[in-house]
């Protein structure tokens, strides 16, 4: 499903002293397939863009399109659960959500409530369970029984049950060790893939957003401060600066090479490996 | 969250009132509450409801906030009015029209009712838009400590109440962020038959009640790291003091006061 935003703005408790605009006058176009990453400081309102993709905030000013839904100003759609069965979103700390005496009830609980038949709902969870990496052993577990990393993945797998269309990650690795990290970014690019899914991932890893990302949007205080791809967004070091973000260690690492030796390497997103090869081209040839 | 949690909340601002001790403002509401009771004329009114407009205004919180605030009580006020109106049979007839017998002093008492009901609540809610809880349990504890020579538990209640303050806004928000995650999970809080609206709040209220338990076992573990053991020989960060602006406020009251006793009629 293409997501566009039209001139959206979002206020939190308008018309009081509390009022808050937390999104100002942002236009975006997310066609179906890609694989977005929201950056941004915190409180930039990256959290609050993301709300508006299944309907749980409405824009207070603009317009929003999922697909064939619409949402505007006091208008949610009258499909609104369509919509969350057809969007998920994996929140920041997924596994507070966890509630049911067992793995196996809270992970069918999202596909239940969409009107998912028992059978086919026992064959989702044998389906997302590897692809989160849990054992079936695990099913009549309590999941307040299980560690954080374990409880993480029962969360997001209980995302995965409902076969969105659209994924929406709010930082989902925040709190893991850097292995977990790795394992749960790598199983949701693989998910991207397989499922041609399209996703938004909010992070504020710039290496995350660098590896998987075919698009980058940044948010600074409310508003859309740069958008492009990975690799013409991150090389614009003193433009994140401004906004307090850093650019990707390898980005880091190009400029300070380039500069020791005086010599020019163009980033193109290339993989560490094939950078290697590249400086040690360069290096024999300059020896 | 939005739009219902904003009666009485705090908003900082550095106004006269908000500078006041938090002692001073709730003796004063508190005497104010009392002598509402008495007002019963138009003078003793007069005085109190412009009293009560002046500490509003010359708190400086916009006025709207503070009405739209009193939303909820207006149904109230009305209310306590109608029934007034239409049970008190005292004083001569002035509306005699179909079912309906309205006499002049179920009029006046219905006006004097409601104007004792929007005074109360206008000044108590000025009490929590300009003072932060953590004043008003400092404020509490100063106040009771009398009662600490009779072993009652002054600051184990000041504490408590200071927790409970101090978590209020932190348990309502994570009811807002686990009912967003629900919700996004396909439960329906709002349409649907009431018995699938009760049985939506469970995946609510387990969470909040996980994650309350491990924030209390996690302040209590805190604390003890820090040392608190009470509130024997503890001392203050912040110290309570009366100011001369307080004296002010008090002798302005006291005139208040003075006038509302000697306009009111009696007999
Ligand atoms: N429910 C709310 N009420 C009022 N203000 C809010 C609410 N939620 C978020 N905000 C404010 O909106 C801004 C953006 O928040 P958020 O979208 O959560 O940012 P991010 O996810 O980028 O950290 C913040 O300044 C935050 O304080
Ligand atoms: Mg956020």
């Amino acid at each position: 499903m293409d997501i566009i935003f039209k001139n959206v703005t979002h206020i939190y408790q308008p018309r009081s002293p509390f009022e808050h605009i937390a999104l100002k006058d942002i236009s975006l176009f997310i066609p179906s397939g890609s694989f977005v990453a929201v950056i941004g400081h915190t409180g930039s309102g990256k959290s609050t863009l993301i709300s508006h993709l299944n309907g749980l905030s409405l824009p207070t000013e603009g317009e929003i399109r999922i697909g064939e839904f619409t949402l505007t100003k006091d208008k949610k759609p009258e499909n609104l659960m369509e919509l969350r069965s057809r969007v998920g979103v994996v929140f920041q700390y997924p596994e507070h959500q966890l509630f049911e005496e067992s793995v196996r009830k809270d992970i069918a609980f999202g596909p239940k409530n969409f009107g998912v038949s028992e059978e086919e709902i026992e064959s989702r969870i044998r389906e997302v369970l590897p692809a989160v990496g849990l054992s079936e052993s695990l099913l009549a577990r309590s999941p307040f029984d299980l560690s954080g990393g374990q409880m993480r993945r029962v969360a997001i797998a209980g995302v995965l049950a409902t076969k969105p269309e659209v994924i929406v990650l709010d930082e989902p690795t925040a709190g893991l060790d850097p292995r977990g990290q790795k394992e749960i970014m790598e199983m949701f690019y693989h998910l991207h893939h397989s499922e041609n899914l399209t996703t938004v991932l909010v992070t504020h890893s710039m290496e995350d957003a660098l590896k998987y990302a075919d698009y980058v949007i940044i948010l600074n205080k409310g508003k859309k401060y740069m958008e492009g791809k990975p690799e013409d967004i991150f090389i614009q070091k003193e433009a994140l600066h401004q906004v307090g973000l850093d650019v990707p260690e390898i980005v880091e690492f190009i400029a300070s090479f380039e500069e020791k030796f005086q010599t020019k390497i163009p980033f193109h997103n290339q993989s560490i490996s094939q950078l290697a090869q590249h400086i040690a081209e360069q290096l024999r040839g300059v020896g | 969250m939005n739009n219902l949690m904003i009666i009485g909340q705090y908003v900082p601002g550095d106004s006269v009132i908000h500078r006041l001790d938090p002692r001073t403002k709730i003796t004063v509401i508190f005497f104010f509450v009392v002598i509402v009771f008495f007002a019963n004329n138009l003078w003793s009114y007069s005085t109190l409801i412009i009293f009560a407009l002046l500490s509003m205004f010359s708190s400086k919180v916009p006025i709207r906030f503070i009405l739209k605030g009193l939303t909820p009580v207006w149904f109230l006020i009305i209310f306590t009015f109608l029934l007034h109106l239409f049970i008190t049979k005292e004083g001569t007839k002035v509306v005699d029209f179909w079912i309906f017998e309205f006499y002049s002093g179920g009029i006046l008492q219905g006006i004097a009712i409601s104007i004792r009901f929007f005074l109360l609540i206008l000044v108590t809610s000025l009490l929590t838009l300009t003072t932060t809880p953590i004043e008003i349990t400092d404020a509490v504890e100063e106040m009771l400590a009398p009662l600490k020579k009779v072993k009652f538990p002054v600051h184990e209640l000041a504490l408590m109440m200071s927790i409970s303050l101090r978590f209020i806004p932190t348990l309502m928000q994570e009811t807002e962020k686990i009912s967003r995650a629900q919700a996004s999970r396909g439960v329906d809080y709002r349409t649907g038959p009431l018995k699938e609206r009760i049985k939506a709040i469970v995946p609510l209220l387990v969470p909040l009640f996980v994650s309350a338990f491990k924030r209390a076992e996690e302040l209590a573990m805190a604390m003890e790291a820090r040392g608190y053991r009470g509130g024997e020989g503890r001392s203050k960060l912040r110290e309570l003091r009366i100011e001369k602006i307080d004296i002010g406020i008090y002798i302005f009251f006291i005139i208040v006061a003075a006038i509302v006793f000697a306009t009111r009629s009696y007999g």
